[in-house]
């Protein structure tokens, strides 16, 4: 809780007056199972379980969990396309679930498993259906169009049919439909799933260069933690319907408690060093792996490692974020079972 | 603000109607907000003219293929009609009425249910949307969903049953030997109207009911198409409690029975007062009002349940 920790604590009456805001939102499915020939036996999952963060405007902030944690639900209630069972929610000062139509002016939402461009029509085409059933100004969408066509090159796909397109340059399609109406929001969910490295990195650079000059606050969930490390400063991870983190991404570390590596390369092969703070991994020939804790500073260790042994090189190596919020999922997983016996 | 909740939420309230006023200027937000508390039935026709528009392009894309499923659609109507004509060649009346009734009768709703197909019939294939989730995508446009769903996979091959109706009407009214008066031919029109409506108004409850039961469109089915079916005979050949049941339950008889029984110098089906005969368009908007609440109430469960 460091990034809105704040917000967080103070808990239920005040309100922080965040361009997103949430509080203690929740969400309940019933769910029918079959029991027997007639007999049904209701039960209730908390899909979402009194979730409480705010966003400000122009941040980009990711949204990350295992499947089934939450993370859709959030998104559908923050479209208005579902009705929070309980809380708070607000977009823009506006309530999604009682005025989803007038909040559909100002998001974007793009699925990246699902196109919403139609598929036998030429791109423009979709485009042209955008502009008329959001009525954007004709300057505006031609502006807006000819900015997404140039940053997403998308000039020679006007004219192709959308079931002709690659995977990403349908997502490009995509973002872009997502677009045209000026968005103060854009929610993603998943836009590199399936992506080849170049499209992810165009998506990714086109969205850093959204952010950065259009202010436009986005919201992104995604299983592909360099998509965070690459555009989001702050990273929310949500488990079983409850937010386990908020807070800068480096943060991950501490709270997962996690280990970086020292990877020294000495004169020659040696016996495994010893030094303060760090702890002995591996060696392979004259090289040897150390690991020592996230929060703590490397300089010491390094400094103990060069003053005893003899150096050629050393580098660090950050833990790999993945492992980390894998650790953080199972450490719950094992709390949940040990709490109820 | 936690100590006057009250206050906080007329702020709060206050600060979103201003919002997006301050922030986009010219935008289409205010544009857009008399359109909402304005004509929820014009916007929702400009929807359905887009989306059907675009459906429409769609399926020009692949010009063959459209010419054959309009002649299909249009053969498969017809040979329906060729089992009455076949019918008439051993019989030389059904349940009283002569081939020139019939086929008026066949006309009329014929006609009205085609026309409630060609602009709604996409309706009864909601179920797939709703189970797959994809009806999502159109709850995060700012237009109305029912006007989407309506016009989603428009088919301008469905045109070819209105065509059909239309040529059995016009055949069944050279033949029909009937003392026009001015009031009987303007009843005409209107009952084609009136029956297309509430044909519509049964698909619309028919696609509601699939929000809670994906499987209702069997059940929807047996209404339209089977009380299409229905109407195309005169009622006389039914049991009682059935035309009674169509005409007070399921006010299906007012599509064609009740006014072209009228028409036809005919005594009302199951004895219903004479003032009937001009009550279709009450019940075409009876009909509607309900479906629009049943439609609402539909979407707020999905809404709040997700399917």
């Amino acid at each position: 809780m460091t990034f809105s920790g704040a917000f967080g604590e103070a808990g239920s009456g005040a309100l922080s007056g965040s361009f997103i805001e949430l509080e203690n939102v929740e969400k309940v499915f019933s769910v029918r199972r079959k029991a027997g020939l007639v007999r049904r036996e209701k039960s209730e999952v908390r899909a979402v379980d009194g979730i409480s963060f705010g966003v400000e405007r122009g941040e980009m902030v990711g949204y990350i969990g295992p499947n089934g944690a939450g993370k859709s639900t959030t998104i559908k209630m923050l479209t208005g396309i579902l009705t929070p069972s309980g809380g708070r929610l607000r977009v823009a000062g506006i309530d999604p679930s009682r005025e989803r139509t007038r909040l559909a002016q100002r998001i974007g939402v793009v699925f990246g498993q699902r196109t919403t461009l139609w598929w036998d029509l030429p791109l423009k085409d979709s485009y042209r259906l955008m502009h008329r059933m959001y009525r954007i100004p004709d300057d505006r969408f031609a502006a807006n169009l000819a900015r997404c066509v140039e940053l997403l090159e998308l000039g020679e796909l006007l004219d192709v049919p959308v079931r002709q397109l690659s995977l990403g340059q349908r997502m490009r399609g995509d973002i872009a439909a997502a677009l045209l109406h000026d968005p103060d929001v854009l929610y993603l969910d998943e836009p590199t799933i399936g992506l080849d490295v170049v499209s992810k990195a165009r998506v990714r650079e086109f969205l850093r260069e959204l952010n950065a000059t259009r202010g436009t606050t986005v919201l992104l969930t995604t299983h592909d933690l360099t998509d965070i490390e690459q555009l989001c400063k702050r990273v929310m991870v949500i488990d079983h319907g409850r937010l386990m983190y908020d807070g800068a991404l480096g943060g991950l570390h501490e709270a997962g408690e996690s280990e970086r590596l020292l990877v020294v390369d000495l004169e020659r092969e040696l016996p495994p060093i010893e030094v303060a703070g760090a702890r002995f991994v591996r060696a392979e020939g004259p090289r040897q792996w150390l690991a020592f804790p996230s929060s703590a500073s490397a300089a010491p260790v390094v400094a103990a490692v060069a003053a005893a042994y003899p150096l050629v090189d050393l580098s660090v190596r950050e833990p790999d974020i993945e492992a980390v919020i894998a650790k953080m999922y199972g450490e719950r997983e094992l709390g949940a079972r040990a709490g109820s016996p | 603000m936690a100590e006057h909740p009250v206050d906080a939420g007329t702020v709060q309230t206050e600060g979103a109607v201003e919002g997006p006023a301050e922030g986009r200027g010219d935008g289409p937000v205010e544009e857009f907000a008399p359109v909402l508390g304005g004509s929820l039935l014009g916007e929702s026709w400009r929807t359905y003219r887009m989306v059907a528009g675009m459906w429409i392009r769609s399926t020009m894309t692949y010009r063959a293929s459209f010419a054959l499923t309009l002649f299909s659609s249009f053969t498969v109507t017809f040979f329906d009609f060729v089992v009455i004509l076949l019918m008439f060649g051993q019989v030389r009346g059904l349940g009283g009425f002569s081939f020139p009734e019939v086929a008026f009768l066949y006309g009329t709703t014929s006609t009205s249910f085609g026309l409630a197909d060609l602009t709604m019939g996409s309706l009864q294939r909601m179920g797939r949307r709703v189970r797959l989730g994809s009806l999502d995508t159109f709850l995060l446009r700012p237009v109305p969903v029912l006007a989407q769903v309506a016009a989603d996979q428009f088919a301008l091959r469905r045109l070819g049953r209105v065509l059909q109706g239309l040529l059995v009407l016009v055949w069944g009214l050279v033949l029909l030997d009937v003392e026009w008066t001015v009031l009987k031919v303007l009843l005409l029109p209107v009952m084609l109207v009136c029956g297309a409506l509430i044909f519509s108004a049964v698909m619309v409850i028919g696609a509601s009911a699939l929000f809670w039961a994906q499987d209702a469109a069997e059940v929807t089915s047996s209404f339209t198409y089977g009380g299409n079916t229905l109407l195309q005979y005169p009622p006389s050949i039914f049991a009682q409690d059935l035309v009674r049941g169509v005409v007070y339950v399921v006010p299906l008889a007012f599509v064609n029975w009740v006014p072209a029984l009228y028409i036809l110098g005919r005594p009302a089906p199951a004895g219903v007062p004479a003032w009937t005969v001009f009550a279709s368009p009450l019940v075409a908007v009876v009909c509607c009002v309900l479906a629009g609440l049943a439609w609402r109430a539909g979407l707020r469960s999905y809404r709040s349940t997700g399917s």
